[in-house]
């Protein structure tokens, strides 16, 4: 662990306050998720209280505390997909998945997020999942396509 | 023409366009400065609009496909990674522009679709079978015949898109083509020819006012900050745009990186800013490259950095990746995120402008705000005012979304009617359905109805009706949207998205979600004391959601409670349906759902037997079946599935 994050600590020398929110991004972007080691480690490069980080860490909601799955399913909830009915895609999502938002399976295949806008509003309702897009969904769609990832993640 | 390398551009645009700073050039600086601005080309050229928007509707795929296209036939021709031109619900969008004739624009492609269109419009013919939104015809070109203008698309046609022109226009990343479509000229002229105060007078003539949300005056805001006398000032263009529904910010930075460039050189050189900072979220991967990609190639101009064109002027732009939470918007929090904080508000006053990023004076301003300085500069705050209303003036660019027809980035000018922007814009409802509401930004959580459906797009006039403009959010609902599912669903949102600082945002909507959860739940027969506590709720209301109104420290807080309030105004009726009668007028909210079964259309398929999950339908093969409304938990799987339409919804 100590050697895949000191790289990331090298764009930031000054050792600042105002680094701790970007260097968070970029342990997310690294791991998919900030483990609790990385925390710790960047309240002793910052000489942070780790109470400190943690407190910036939970308060905003794209950091997430577990691991994430090989396929990572955001989905969209802004005003536009909530009138195409997002909230019965989440709803069938929990079902077939067995888990809740902000949570991933116990085989690390499948994790959830519900997010407030992708940017696909002409679209709505939209999906994304490992950065490819599923657009104008039907909750009866979603079977089929979770069965193409499921077989996915047997070959990885 | 042809030897032009890249250096030789950039020696003539640094020589001959920003040092000269000439309101217009001689004829043959025009033609070169058409070449480069890839107005007249040589090769044909294809833009694919890559925005976020267009990505998602997998304008990825289509690039790769007409890539494939290219390299098997050996044409000469420029492919590029264009922004939005704000259909979006024409994603993917493709340009095609051949020499010595006018662009074409097409909208909807499908892989399937490329060879077919490149064959042909190669070809010098328009293609059959594909969507024209249609062509940007010219004097200087020979234009296609029984192809209409993209300007007299119903789409385009009401809007004036002032801030828009060059989006989804021109290479996003490419300067020199800016800059020969006359960008960058009203900043070089700024600082060869005004003094910071000039510029902050300018801008407060023209009556701008700020677009994310407050309508605070800029010019004033732009004053407050160049008249403090401190060292380091800091000038930030507020990107966060968390309001969920609406993406024009992002969509603006992807689309034409340099124009927000230049609107912050201009803002930091009139506040004497020597620092200037785009604050944005890490998520927006695409603005986020395309604006350090055009960053790079505006300081290899040197238009960013220390004496800049020899004017001695300073400013240096870094951009800040921030994350997701909703109260970033708010200037104080966003502040205090910056700085690497919990993005709480402050009590205000002191205001940024006194006591802003590590207690220096700062100016915040929204993207869309910041915009529009280079063009009042350029076209002075006279002709700036002529657009808008009495105390509105510009343009304003909204996210139309929803039930509509067409669907994007729209702008139009102050003053425009609600009405027009639905029905002419937005070309009617979909399916033909029956206008009910538009949703005006989250964060004002207000709802214009059909009873202020002929207002206009005034601050002034849906202040007196008690509505901001919010952020430029614009969704569209029709009949079966249901209005208090609506604002369970605002609520929901202020309650996850509240900082916690002050109690009554905190709390307040903790219970006005509660009381809206009880009110959309099924009735519980087994717990008798429900109904009383559902009206215990219902009573506090009212109470609740003004005292959020009125005591939450920050504007965000305090328009938490909007939706509801606006749905006690103007959906009274729904929202008694739902209280007194537990009845969903639309059939949207799942605890009140009842299906019934049509005993007459029903033939025993035993679908819905089967893939109920709750186990309330009975009945056997080949004969009518039943629903037993206790068991029922409105899941409407029963619906979905039934082939028969046999099922329907009270």
């Amino acid at each position: 662990m100590e050697n895949s994050i000191s790289h990331i600590f090298e764009q930031y020398p000054n050792k600042l306050r105002e680094d701790l929110i970007p260097i968070l991004n970029d342990i997310q972007q690294e791991f998919g998720y900030l483990p609790e080691q990385a925390l710790q480690e960047v309240s002793a490069y910052l000489s942070l209280s780790v109470n400190k980080v943690y407190g910036v860490a939970t308060f905003y909601d794209n950091f997430r505390f577990v691991r994430q799955g090989k396929f990572h399913i955001r989905v969209c909830t802004g005003t536009a997909c909530k009138m195409e009915n997002a909230s019965v895609l989440v709803a069938e999502l929990e079902k077939q998945l067995k888990i809740s938002p902000g949570q991933t399976d116990p085989d690390f295949a499948f994790s959830l997020e519900v997010v407030s806008c992708l940017g696909g509003c002409s679209a709505a309702p939209v999906i994304e999942v490992n950065g490819n897009y599923f657009i104008e969904l039907k909750a009866t769609d979603l079977k089929f396509i979770l069965s193409q990832f499921r077989a996915k993640v047997e070959l990885l | 023409m042809k030897s032009v390398t890249s250096d030789n551009t950039k020696e003539f645009l640094v020589r001959e366009v920003l040092h000269k700073t000439a309101y217009s050039h001689d004829a043959e600086t025009q033609k070169k400065l058409s070449y480069v601005g890839r107005e007249r080309i040589h090769k044909p050229l294809i833009y694919v609009g890559m925005a976020t928007c267009g990505v998602i509707a997998g304008a990825n795929a289509i690039f790769a496909s007409i890539k494939e296209y290219l390299s098997g036939y050996n044409y000469n021709v420029d492919l590029v990674e264009g922004g939005c031109i704000g259909f979006c619900s024409m994603e993917p969008i493709i340009d095609i522009q051949l020499p010595g004739r006018s662009r074409v624009v097409f909208g909807k492609v499908t892989e399937e679709l490329v060879p077919h269109l490149l064959d042909e419009m190669l070809n010098y013919s328009i293609p059959q079978g594909v969507t024209i939104i249609g062509q940007y015809s010219n004097d200087i070109f020979q234009n296609w015949e029984g192809v209409p203008e993209v300007a007299q698309h119903p789409f385009y046609l009401n809007q004036q898109r002032n801030l828009l022109t060059h989006c989804g226009v021109i290479d996003p990343v490419s300067v020199s083509e800016y800059i020969a479509r006359g960008g960058y000229q009203a900043f070089c002229r700024c600082i060869a020819r005004q003094t910071p105060a000039e510029v902050c007078r300018t801008v407060e003539e023209s009556k701008l006012t700020g677009r994310g949300g407050g309508s605070f005056p800029v010019g004033e805001k732009w004053n407050l900050v160049q008249n403090a006398f401190t060292g380091q000032k800091y000038f930030i263009a507020n990107a966060v745009e968390s309001d969920p529904g609406s993406y024009m910010n992002r969509m603006i930075i992807e689309s034409n990186p340099h124009l927000l460039i230049e609107s912050l050189l201009i803002g930091a050189y009139a506040t004497g800013s020597s620092k200037a900072i785009l604050f944005t979220r890490k998520e927006f991967h695409l603005a986020i490259s395309r604006f350090e990609t055009a960053l790079q190639q505006a300081r290899d101009y040197g238009l960013i950095g220390h004496n800049i064109l020899d004017s001695g002027v300073n400013i240096e732009i870094v951009v800040k990746k921030g994350a997701r939470a909703f109260v970033c918007g708010e200037e104080t929090a966003l502040i205090n995120a910056l700085e690497g904080k919990r993005a709480m508000p402050e009590a205000k006053p002191p205001y940024p402008t006194e006591k802003g990023l590590w207690d220096k004076p700062t100016c915040v301003n929204n993207v869309e705000t910041l915009i529009n300085v280079p063009l009042i500069l350029s076209n002075g705050p006279e002709w700036y005012r002529t657009t808008g209303t009495f105390n509105s003036k510009g343009t304003k660019i909204f996210t139309l979304s929803g039930r509509t027809q067409y669907k994007g980035i729209v702008e139009v000018a102050m003053g425009t009617q609600f009405k027009t922007i639905v029905e002419g814009i937005g070309g009617g409802m979909k399916d033909k359905g029956k206008f009910k509401a538009i949703f005006l930004g989250i964060n004002s959580g207000n709802f214009i109805t059909e009873n202020t459906f002929d207002y206009r797009v005034d601050i002034d006039e849906l202040r007196n009706i008690g509505i901001s403009l919010g952020s430029g959010g614009f969704a569209v609902a029709d009949e079966s949207v249901c209005m208090v599912d609506m604002a369970a669903h605002f609520t929901e949102f202020f309650h996850r998205e509240s900082c916690g600082k002050c109690i009554p945002c905190r709390e307040g909507t903790a219970i006005i979600s509660q009381i809206l959860k009880q009110a959309t739940r099924r009735p519980n027969a087994l717990k008798k004391t429900t109904a009383l506590e559902r009206f215990k709720g219902i009573m506090q209301l009212k109470s609740v959601s003004t005292v959020i109104r009125d005591t939450s420290l920050c504007a965000l807080g305090r328009s938490a409670p909007n939706a509801i309030l606006s749905v006690m105004q103007n959906f009274n009726a729904e929202l008694k349906s739902h209280i007194y009668d537990r009845k969903c007028p639309a059939g949207v909210c799942r605890g009140l759902r009842v299906f019934s079964i049509d005993p007459d259309k029903c033939i025993g398929c035993t679908v819905c037997f089967k893939k109920c999950p709750a186990d309330a339908v009975i009945g056997s093969a080949k004969h009518p079946h039943y629903i037993i409304e206790e068991r029922c938990t409105g899941c409407g799987i029963c619906y979905d599935s039934c082939k028969f339409n046999a099922i329907s919804i009270h």
